[in-house]
């Protein structure tokens, strides 16, 4: 590995480097807020490391990663999720006086493991990236160990992850057997020089859409979703909704790309049918939830399938979409489950409808920090959500998709019947509710802070969007 | 720029009512009255300067444009012709009056309240003066969410119910227009190389007579869901008849009207050829739609869901003065927009300060309140009157040139429609003698006007009889745009 090389790939060390830091701390020093600072200032530092690491990209570590634009892209995306995901921990933990410092050292190898999946150009490096992904949430779903659906939650991801990844790897088995590499660029050489339409290769494919589909809750692999929502940590839930998905849409992305998939048929039917199924089962099954953290999990089966659209035609046009709607619909997860991460008592996590009756008339700013997120889902102007569903539907109308285009319509009025029902109860009459036992004022602070800077940037995203579609389209650009 | 002043003003004032609420509900009142007049004296001054202009040359009065989204094509494009104005000189006014209306309705969450209502009257400002296809499916959008508060935080017992069904209708329209918008987008991107969605250049992309079809489908199912045109007109009642005061006037009087301009201002100008085609289809169900409200009208006694149905019957006939295709009817239905605002919103008032005083909307249970407030029942008399089209008032004027303009073009329709005047006299008189005439009911007799409600409704029955008898310096502002 030469200077460059290293340089890099800094970022990626760092955040290794972060668990052992965290892990040391708690040998010599440990206390919850020391944890919580260092974590946050360490990913300060990957995030400075990626900034400088951007002037030296394309870097290629042969074979196993491909440093880019787009990695950069993603990978600044996962920490700044992280990020969040930490400060909304504190107060969370905190109040529940559970020993919360080996949840971040699982946080921040969840994250490496995401931010493996960026980069990886290399089935090795695939399966390394989603399995440290995934061993590091099969704990930290159950964390609270206490809690009978927490560890339920736990069981149910371990079981079916543990399926899924036996369907990757004998999907790669296949596609190894077939062209006799496991990395993307040479599997695509190989792959053009035979006509590539062979049943092993499109068997392959088909069990790793499997995997794929799996992590990323599509319908009809979406059955662990609700449950693992309701039940993990909230601030676990938000690293699933956004973290974990962004990483492996991030390889996905990749190894479709690479491979060219979209000139074959049957994978674009195959992920055709992924997309409509997810939008429709996700809306509809949403429609009748009491609990904001299940509704929120079907919400984003449904919101994964509408992003399949943009993904849909394979060009260039379709990534800068589908980064700008992650990031727009990171934002506005990261917005909800910050505010049910407040008002969750010690005792259990704030997910019944019933407990948010009247909240903007008690709390008038969390009330609409939440409103504004719940518009952004269902699409409304003036936030990002809009634009990134417009520009979804940009898209599919360019390629003319228009069944998909159709049917993106159509759920997102259905849709927007559950959206306004929370807001509806949000506005309600106000039930009062026992006061909460208040934790140091600057945690509240700093996390009231973050919401409303998260909210503004939400804002701005839906109203002067073109600086992040410019900075975006640049950087997609260095490969 | 003095266009993005009206909408800034009002946007602004909003926010600050809502401030303002913290230390001082009187505050955030004056706060909304203020910028609402600062609004109206604007576009006054607009109206004044403009005024020779629109009538002798038909170019747009003032037009403003930044890039947005540069990326997408996307502009910040707002201009006005004599028609915008019109409409926006309507917006302001019924403005100033809704926040005069709900003065005293509205004692709970005063600020948030103003705060919706000047973000409704923002977003319909920016409906009237766009000219980027995707601008416009902004504010139309802007409109609704504050609307849908409105609608859902002070309504009456089944407020619930009538903000979804307004939400969702409305909004599955909107979505069906941002398709059929994105769809002439990428038409006219591969037939000119050129981005964009603003209004002027879509204006010269030819489409093939199917295509046009489709894509006007979308803009039309918008647009008639918000007119109502009557398959599409079952969110209204509901929601007019739960609305807070206020909201009501503003619905009736402000939002139906976006439905017409759209088609005014887009359906007939960018598929002149395919609106030509399905014109016999749009003026049956003008016609229906104006004998079908009038008959349900008829049957209500809920006094707010019977004002609702009259807005069914009157819409009906714009649907049918658009689709004639004749300047003269265009005239006319340029007139109903302005009167049917003003009469039917002095009517929503009424009810609403009806309801202020018995508690009930149920016109079984009034009856003989003439002698309690003959104020009251002189002004109800009026709008009734005008609402069944007599001579001398703005309804008669716009819906007698409306039945001029589509006579010769469609005799057998017009015959219909002109049915809908008798039902409108018998709906409306029953009304009038339900509420105000017969055997008094109820125990303590109510209160006359108050001095503000007089000034309301003394406000609007003066424009009432002024556009009856000078109805001529609005259809000059209108000439232009109406002979394109």
């Amino acid at each position: 590995m030469n200077g460059l090389q290293f340089e890099a790939l800094l970022p990626y060390t760092l955040l290794a480097a972060a668990s052992l830091v965290v892990i040391l701390l708690i040998a010599f020093r440990l206390s919850h807020t020391v944890i919580q600072i260092t974590g946050f200032i360490l990913m300060c530092a990957v995030m400075v490391a990626l900034l400088q690491a951007s002037a030296l990209l394309p870097v290629a570590i042969y074979p196993i990663f491909q440093i880019d634009g787009f990695a950069l892209l993603f990978t600044g995306l996962l920490v700044l999720c992280v990020m969040v995901v930490g400060l909304f921990s504190f107060i969370y933990f905190e109040e529940r006086e559970e020993n919360p410092k080996e949840y971040y050292i699982l946080l921040f190898l969840g994250t490496l493991g995401a931010a493996v999946l960026s980069i990886s150009s290399h089935f090795i490096s695939l399966f390394i990236g989603l399995e440290l992904l995934s061993v590091s949430l099969y704990a930290l779903i159950a964390y609270l160990r206490n809690r009978n659906n927490a560890v339920e939650a736990g069981i149910k991801y371990l079981v079916l992850a543990a399926i899924s990844s036996a369907f990757l790897l004998f999907g790669m088995a296949m596609i190894y057997m077939e062209t006799g590499s496991m990395e993307f660029a040479t599997i695509a050489k190989k792959l053009q020089t035979s006509n590539g339409h062979s049943i092993l290769f499109i068997t392959g494919t088909g069990m790793m859409v499997v995997a794929i589909g799996f992590k990323l809750a599509l319908a009809p692999f979406h059955l662990w979703a609700a449950d693992v929502y309701e039940g993990a940590p909230t601030p676990v839930t938000a690293f699933i909704a956004t973290a974990s998905k962004i990483g492996v849409f991030a390889v996905l992305l990749r190894f479709f790309q690479t491979i060219g998939l979209s000139n074959y048929p049957m994978v674009i039917t195959v992920f055709l049918v992924l997309a409509v199924a997810s939008m429709i089962i996700g809306n509809l099954l949403a429609l009748r939830q009491q609990n904001l953290k299940r509704l929120l999990a079907y919400s984003s089966i449904a919101h994964f399938g509408y992003l399949l659209v943009a993904f849909l035609p394979g060009n260039a046009a379709g990534v800068q979409v589908a980064v700008f709607y992650l990031l727009s619909y990171s934002i506005t997860l990261l917005i909800a489950f910050g505010v049910i991460t407040l008002l969750s008592s010690r005792e259990q996590d704030t997910g019944d409808l019933a407990l948010f009756r009247g909240l903007f008339w008690k709390k008038p700013v969390t009330a609409a920090v939440l409103t504004l997120a719940l518009l952004s889902l269902a699409g409304i102007p003036l936030t990002g959500g809009f634009l990134a569903k417009f520009f979804v539907l940009a898209t599919g109308a360019q390629q003319q998709l228009w069944f998909p285009v159709t049917v993106l319509v159509i759920t997102s009025v259905i849709g927007l019947y559950y959206y306004l029902r929370v807001i509806s109860t949000l506005f309600g009459e106000a039930v009062p509710t026992p006061v909460k036992k208040t934790l140091h004022p600057f945690f509240y602070l700093t996390t009231y802070t973050s919401l409303i800077v998260m909210v503004v940037l939400l804002c701005w995203l839906g109203t002067f969007p073109n600086d992040v579609i410019e900075y975006i389209n640049r950087q997609l650009l260095i490969r | 720029m003095i266009l993005v002043w009206m909408i800034g003003i009002l946007l602004a004032g909003g926010f600050l009512c809502w401030l303002l609420a913290r230390w001082n509900t009187q505050l955030s009142k004056w706060a909304a009255l203020l910028s609402l007049a600062a609004g109206l004296l604007i576009v006054g001054s607009v109206a004044w300067q403009y005024g020779d202009t629109v009538r002798s040359q038909a170019t747009w009065l003032i037009d403003y444009r930044i890039n947005w989204i540069p990326a997408f094509g996307i502009s910040f494009h707002v201009a006005i012709d004599g028609l915008s104005l019109v409409l926006l000189l309507l917006t302001f006014f019924l403005g100033l009056l809704a926040v005069l209306c709900s003065w005293n309705e509205i004692r709970e969450r005063t600020g948030f309240y103003f705060f919706n209502l000047l973000w409704t009257l923002a977003g319909i400002s920016g409906v009237f003066m766009a000219m980027d296809l995707f601008l416009f499916y902004f504010f139309w959008e802007v409109m609704l969410v504050p609307m849908y508060f409105l609608i859902a935080i002070w309504g009456d017992s089944n407020r619930r119910y009538a903000a979804y069904k307004f939400f969702i209708f409305t909004q599955a329209g909107g979505l069906l227009m941002l398709l059929a918008i994105l769809a002439l987008y990428f038409v006219n991107a591969t037939q000119s190389g050129v981005y964009t969605f603003d209004y002027f250049d879509l204006l010269n992309v030819s489409l093939a007579p199917e295509t046009a079809r489709w894509i006007m489908a979308g803009f039309l199912i918008a647009f008639a869901v918000k007119l109502p045109v009557v398959p599409f007109h079952n969110w209204l009642p509901d929601a007019h008849s739960e609305a807070p005061t206020a909201g009501s006037l503003i619905l009736a009087g402000l939002l139906l009207k976006t439905g017409a301009y759209g088609i005014i201002r887009f359906v007939l100008t960018l598929f002149p050829q395919a609106a030509a085609d399905i014109a016999w289809w749009a003026m049956l169900f003008g016609a229906v739609g104006i004998v079908y409200g009038a008959m349900l009208a008829y049957a209500q006694t809920d006094l707010k869901r019977l004002i609702a149905y009259t807005s069914v019957s009157h819409m009906g006939f714009v649907l049918l003065g658009v689709f004639a295709f004749r300047e003269i009817a265009l005239q006319g239905v340029i007139m109903q927009l302005l009167t049917h605002g003003i009469g039917t919103g002095a009517l929503f008032a009424m009810a609403g300060m009806l309801k202020e005083r018995l508690h009930t909307r149920d016109i079984e249970k009034m009856g003989g309140l003439w002698s309690a407030m003959p104020a009251m029942g002189g002004m109800a008399l009026l709008f009734t009157m005008a609402s069944l089209g007599l001579p001398m008032l703005g309804s008669f004027i716009a819906e007698f040139l409306i039945l001029l303009g589509t006579f010769p073009v469609q005799p057998a329709l017009t015959s219909i429609a002109t049915l809908g005047l008798i039902f409108a006299a018998l709906y409306s008189l029953r009304m009038m003698q339900k509420v105000f005439l017969g055997p008094v009911k109820g125990a303590s007799p109510p209160k006359d006007l108050t001095p503000r409600e007089l000034i309301i409704m003394a406000t609007l029955g003066i424009s009432m009889v002024l556009l009856g008898l000078f109805p001529q310096p609005i259809l000059d502002m209108v000439k232009m745009t109406v002979h394109q």
